[in-house]
């Protein structure tokens, strides 16, 4: 169906490498430059890493990432990255579906988003120390968005464990919305009954929506996001256009009759 | 001690100054090429030559205080820093147009219009251009040093533009180009002369 369009649409996809993957990050615990998650993310200790899950679940609980991906289907995802700052990749992510995670805990009737919550390690994270921005990171999905079979919780990328500056040792990747609500190194999955706050809203809700879904027609208020530049073609590299949902329209259907305009 | 860097200073000539400056271009873009700023060089090249831009025109202002404030002689200088801080501003747009931007010149077209940031930057590389020009003896003698030096007066402005470009593209507040903004702004009020009726005051009291 939808999702084998998409599996043939990546087969075109020629993945960054490891060093580009891992070296050119956001991750404004370690610090707002985008070699700072690599320079100052060392330290952070990811085993043993204990995500707790409740809300409005049947099986609430804290579990180690061992057990949390116990029984979950591990598959690799080549998938797009788009950042809200215009730039883009293309990832080959290791992980499980997210409605696998959910349907385990089991959804109450009547739950209607999911909210997820990054670890604020202040003894190893520079960026938590200066208070660059207000941590805890926090993000949101509606729950039809994170029960999506596109939507992953992500361990790996290349077949080898997360590295702390991509969100060790577990993150969400939704890849038809800009890169931030890519949430990373995540402690907390609440699923609940009403919109949860996000961070980057909280800072700017006039430049970043609680959707955030890539759409090269609803520019930035700072810059355009009719293009991209993929990262690694060096100094010579030429924009590329940006696709609408980053190039996954299966997902079209989960906002129909909503205006993207100012649901942005 | 200030007296013998103005000995030296005298001696130097101003095309080595010149030469100077035009080094770090050509450098910088080789260690763009060759992976020396990272894995997306084209951004990291751009904000190298805003970055040096912004710092030639803050050294540009901090001449005149101090020759006056340390008796540090540098005028002769001037020229040569302010005629290059457009040179770098230059290749930063240059780069901006046809590296970063791929010559879309629609969707460039309409960022000069609707990004504050990007239309601020491009007042201010504008306002640089009438200054350029007539930074030369014929100009000076030409306009007359009086409507020349209240011209050029114009660089107050740009110098405040392009610390407010730098912190606005930045996504939170950061504080590197906030230093920027305070220098200029301190430079800025070295310059500062009360006004008669406020210095008759204070010097009644």
């Amino acid at each position: 169906g939808a999702l084998g369009g998409a599996v043939a649409a990546q087969e075109a996809l020629e993945p960054n490498t490891w060093e580009e993957i891992t070296t050119y990050n956001n991750f404004y615990e370690f610090g707002t430059g985008k070699s700072d998650p690599a320079d100052n993310s060392g330290d952070m200790i990811t085993d043993p890493w204990e995500v707790t899950i409740d809300g409005m679940v049947d099986n609430p609980g804290t579990f180690s990432l061992a057990d949390l991906a116990a029984d979950m289907t591990m598959e690799e995802r080549l998938y797009r990255f788009r950042c809200v700052e215009a730039w883009a990749m293309v990832i080959p992510w290791n992980g499980f579906e997210l409605a696998d995670l959910l349907n385990k805990a089991g959804i109450q009737t009547g739950a209607t988003h999911v909210a997820f919550e990054t670890a604020v390690l202040p003894d190893v994270m520079e960026g938590v120390q200066r208070r660059v921005i207000d941590f805890p990171y926090v993000e949101g999905l509606r729950l039809d968005e994170a029960m999506h079979p596109l939507t992953i919780m992500a361990t790996g990328v290349y077949g080898r464990p997360m590295a702390n500056q991509n969100g060790a040792p577990i993150r969400l990747v939704v890849p038809w919305k800009y890169g931030f609500k890519s949430i990373k190194s995540i402690v907390r999955i609440t699923v609940t009954n009403e919109q949860p706050p996000t961070t980057w809203n909280k800072i700017g809700p006039r430049e970043y929506g609680f959707y955030s879904n890539v759409n090269p027609e609803v520019d930035h208020p700072r810059w355009s996001q009719a293009s991209e530049r993929l990262i690694g073609g060096g100094l010579f590299s030429s924009r590329q256009d940006t696709l609408m949902f980053n190039g996954y329209p299966e997902v079209a259907s989960l906002y129909d009759g909503m205006d993207l305009t100012t649901n942005y | 001690m200030i007296d013998t860097i103005n000995t030296y200073a005298r001696k130097i000539p101003t095309w080595a100054l010149y030469l100077l400056l035009v080094i770090p271009i050509p450098y910088l873009f080789y260690s763009a090429a060759t992976g020396g700023m990272g894995i997306e060089p084209i951004n990291a090249l751009e904000r190298e030559m805003g970055d040096l831009t912004l710092k030639l025109i803050i050294v540009g202002l901090a001449v005149t205080p101090l020759r006056k404030y340390l008796k540090l002689n540098l005028l002769k200088f001037r020229r040569a820093i302010g005629v290059m801080a457009f040179v770098y501003v230059v290749v930063h747009l240059g780069i901006w147009v046809v590296l970063d931007m791929s010559l879309r010149w629609e969707q460039m077209w309409g960022d000069i219009w609707k990004r504050p940031y990007i239309t601020i930057g491009m007042a201010a590389f504008l306002m640089m251009i009438p200054l350029v020009i007539t930074s030369n003896n014929l100009s000076l003698r030409k306009i007359g040093g009086a409507a020349w030096r209240k011209l050029h007066k114009l660089v107050y402005l740009i110098a405040v533009l392009g610390a407010v470009h730098f912190i606005m593209v930045q996504k939170v507040w950061e504080v590197e180009p906030l230093l920027h903004l305070a220098v200029i702004l301190a430079l800025l009020a070295t310059r500062y002369k009360p006004s008669q009726k406020a210095a008759v005051v204070s010097a009644r009291g």
